[in-house]
């Protein structure tokens, strides 16, 4: 078979994958921002020592580490509609799924790195008046969050390739974008061999400067 | 909402319950998940080999390999497995949906067993390869014999993790019409509207085959312990 791209020119790209790209976009900041804090704050309820917090943020993260993501999208999918009333459309789903799941593998990465934060630190915090809010406020969470700056990034990626499963409510993300082109053409075959060339060029280069940040952070330490 | 369990014994219209279709869909995922396992584990050890030897060119397909598989979405590997290179690529047009599956979750999932297999040989002391060539061995020797025995052990625990992974993400087989557990999952609630308790059952069975295969790596791990080394008991 001869690939033919010629179909391709700027109104398709407009039309059918921006709209996705931006979508997926969109979908991976919303996660990402709602995903650290909520992970944050759930990896301090870990390492708080007290059971009633330990506990529930303890059964959150493994409990969603050993799901597939796939089925908490279904989940979600079917469960937001029961408990609200009516539906809310795969896209808005996805962003409320996606905020809960990535939390919890946001949360231990700040787990790891507030407890790169040595001790000592903690206690001078406390000698010095402050309160444990004012200590992880001013102390622990600013170092926790440069140390752990390039992991919580490289993350970030793994969460913009895995916005790609909103395939499973068809929500229209990039993927998404390049199936729908390929189908209105009749050239699925390129399009798909388009959409893993541009997920494979965004996510490299993301990478690409993930090392370099990784590299300027270890020589500033 | 009430429970309504008795959606398990009804029958799905093909002579079987919905209980037994989810007993094969099990089946499936476990089968899609070890074939998968075998092609990461075996093409994911070379890659993380070829990293860490002299050669340049190995370097640099080793790195390579990495890079490719470790930066494409999974399901999008999965859609170029199934309808891309089969089109471009005649001879494998007749093969089989598993196919496809297993070679897309396989490779993916062997760039990042490359990686720790490359950090369990680097984790090893530089003495001990030089060690082994001083002795008179070849480098394949240096490797078979010194390097490796003790690497693989290093990795058990995150290549553990890795196969946990590898029963998780064989739930996006789905997307190919394989009639895995979250296929079952999707059909079976559109065919009862019993999404809840379906959906509940199914990810106690990702459970369980994501526990099961962590209790097989301990066991691995103990078995295969060098007494006096790292992670070895007394």
């Amino acid at each position: 078979m001869n690939l033919s791209f010629a179909f391709i020119d700027w109104n398709v790209i407009s039309n059918f994958i921006l709209k996705g790209f931006l979508f997926s976009i969109q979908l991976t900041l919303v996660a990402m921002v709602g995903g650290i804090a909520i992970g944050t704050l759930v990896a301090l309820m870990r390492l708080s020592g007290k059971k009633w917090l330990v506990w529930p943020a303890t059964i959150y993260v493994d409990g969603l580490r050993s799901i597939p993501l796939v089925m908490v999208i279904l989940w979600f999918f079917l469960l937001i509609p029961l408990l609200i009333g009516r539906p809310l459309g795969a896209e808005l789903s996805a962003m409320i799924t996606f905020t809960v799941f990535e939390a919890a593998y946001y949360s231990e990465i700040m787990r790891a790195g507030i407890q790169s934060v040595p001790k000592g630190q903690v206690s001078a915090g406390y000698a010095v008046g402050m309160t444990y809010a004012q200590c992880m406020r001013f102390i622990v969470l600013p170092q926790a969050f440069r140390n752990m700056l390039p992991v919580l990034l490289t993350q970030t990626i793994i969460l913009f390739q895995d916005t790609s499963l909103v395939y499973a409510v068809g929500a229209y993300d990039l993927l998404k974008g390049f199936e729908v082109a390929g189908k209105n053409f009749n050239r699925p075959v390129e399009m798909y061999l388009l959409a893993a060339v541009t997920y494979f060029v965004i996510c490299f280069s993301l990478s690409m400067l993930v090392r370099k940040l990784q590299q300027k952070i270890a020589i500033i330490r | 909402m009430s429970w309504d369990w008795q959606v398990f014994f009804q029958d799905t219209g093909s002579g079987q319950t919905y209980f037994r279709w989810m007993m094969s869909a099990w089946g499936w995922t476990l089968l899609v998940s070890g074939l998968s396992l075998v092609v990461a584990l075996a093409v994911g050890s070379l890659m993380g080999i070829f990293r860490t030897t002299p050669v340049k060119a190995l370097v640099w397909i080793g790195n390579a390999w990495t890079e490719l598989f470790r930066n494409i979405p999974l399901l999008v590997q999965i859609f170029l497995w199934y309808h891309v290179i089969p089109s471009i690529w005649k001879p494998l047009q007749g093969v089989p949906d598993l196919f496809a599956v297993v070679i897309a979750l396989g490779f993916f999932t062997s760039a990042r067993i490359s990686e720790q297999v490359k950090a369990g040989i680097q984790a090893l002391p530089r003495g001990q390869r030089y060690a082994g060539l001083a002795m008179g061995l070849t480098l394949p020797q240096t490797y078979r014999f010194v390097l490796l025995p003790m690497a693989f052990r290093i990795v058990i625990p995150p290549l553990t993790s890795e196969s946990m992974n590898i029963v998780k993400n064989s739930s996006v087989a789905f997307a190919v019409s394989i009639t895995e557990l979250t296929f079952f999952a999707m059909q079976a609630q559109e065919e009862t509207s019993r999404g809840v308790e379906i959906y509940l059952a199914v990810t106690f069975l990702y459970f369980i085959s994501a526990f099961a295969v962590n209790r097989v790596a301990k066991v691995i791990e103990k078995r295969v312990q060098v007494p006096g080394m790292i992670g070895g008991g007394k």
